[in-house]
């Protein structure tokens, strides 16, 4: 009973907060919402039996994709109600497609039933005597270790891009020139002078350094990321 | 429908079947309700994505088969890649168009 009543709660604030996602006027109480929707999903997840990936939603999902989203709309700086324009515009395209999809998910829903040999079927079933997180691991690392070694490199591949998209040369840092450095030569920077005894070194005017020092570069480009060529928007 | 024997969930399989139903529908009409603003269009996506990991995990429950909460953490693993690519594009096209409307992609000819 407290199991039903927890569930109603749960998908009814996991729905309200997906509609304030779409609706919201600031996209900064959007990402809040969508970290409320994860957390009541979580809460369903954990109703259906499945605690190790409700921990996995709230650690993954909460702490590193909806922080990500929520450094993105404050590091970009964006006139939202300008983007809101064409909110009246599309809300009668997107109700329409929206209202026949539910029909159509709705008409599925109501036609569908399970096989009579599901159970047979199954891939792996659930031993109900050993827990969730020690059941998953066994199968994950045997059965499925190809998907998961797959999803490592899915997940490397994004990583790889999302810092190759990003990353931008700054004119004011100074980069170490490798090659610059190995083609010196000790002729370049030293020179060797006989200095006669009893004479003193300021005549000789070795003090003078041989190589030039390089330029100091100006220093206040930094803390600026992003908005450095955007032309005339505000 | 549903009943099989050995059911794990609080509630019938057809109200986790609604929710995300409903959920799904939400995550596409916020892509068609905020055309212009790519942030909430990439949170909707993951809306989506969240509706399709309920779906798994309430199958999973009703029939015993973990096999269903795997395939939910790989969803998982591609949801999180796409968030991060996504709003890594977001971010150099700000950086080279100073705004982040979406109509103005077709301009990107050549």
């Amino acid at each position: 009973m407290i199991a039903q009543l927890a569930f109603y709660a749960f998908a009814a604030i996991l729905l309200v907060s997906a509609g304030m996602v779409v609706s919201a006027r600031n996209p900064v109480h959007s990402v809040l919402y969508l970290v409320l929707a994860f957390f009541n999903a979580a809460a369903l997840f954990l109703l259906a039996g499945a605690e190790f990936l409700a921990m996995i939603l709230v650690i993954v999902y909460v702490g590193a994709v909806a922080v990500l989203f929520l450094f993105v709309v404050m590091m970009l700086d964006i006139n939202f109600a300008q983007l809101r324009e064409g909110f009246q515009r599309y809300l009668p395209i997107g109700a329409t497609v929206g209202v026949i999809l539910l029909v159509e998910l709705g008409i599925v829903l109501g036609g569908w039933s399970l096989a009579p040999q599901s159970a047979g079927l199954r891939a792996v079933p659930i031993d109900p005597n050993v827990t969730n997180t020690v059941q998953i691991g066994r199968v994950l690392y045997t059965d499925y270790i190809l998907l998961f070694q797959a999803s490592g490199l899915v997940l490397l591949v994004a990583m790889i891009g999302a810092i190759v998209l990003t990353l931008r040369d700054r004119t004011s840092s100074r980069h170490q020139s490798i090659a610059a450095q190995l083609a010196r030569t000790p002729a370049d920077t030293m020179e060797l002078l006989d200095v006669p005894s009893g004479v003193g070194t300021k005549g000789l005017g070795f003090l003078r350094p041989k190589v030039k020092e390089p330029a100091k570069v100006a220093h206040d480009d930094h803390g600026h990321i992003g908005h450095d060529n955007h032309g005339g928007h505000h | 429908m549903g009943g099989t024997t050995d059911m794990m969930l609080p509630v019938p399989l057809s109200h986790y079947l609604a929710v995300s139903a409903i959920l799904l529908v939400m995550g596409i009409f916020g892509i068609f309700l905020n055309r212009k603003n790519v942030i909430i269009i990439l949170m909707s996506i993951e809306l989506i994505l969240l509706a399709v990991n309920l779906n798994l995990v309430a199958f999973s429950a009703a029939l015993g088969d973990l096999a269903g909460q795997v395939l939910t953490m790989f969803v998982l693993t591609v949801a999180a890649a796409e968030a991060a690519i996504g709003l890594a594009i977001l971010v150099i096209y700000f950086r080279n168009r100073g705004s982040i409307e979406v109509e103005d992609v077709t301009l990107m000819k050549g």
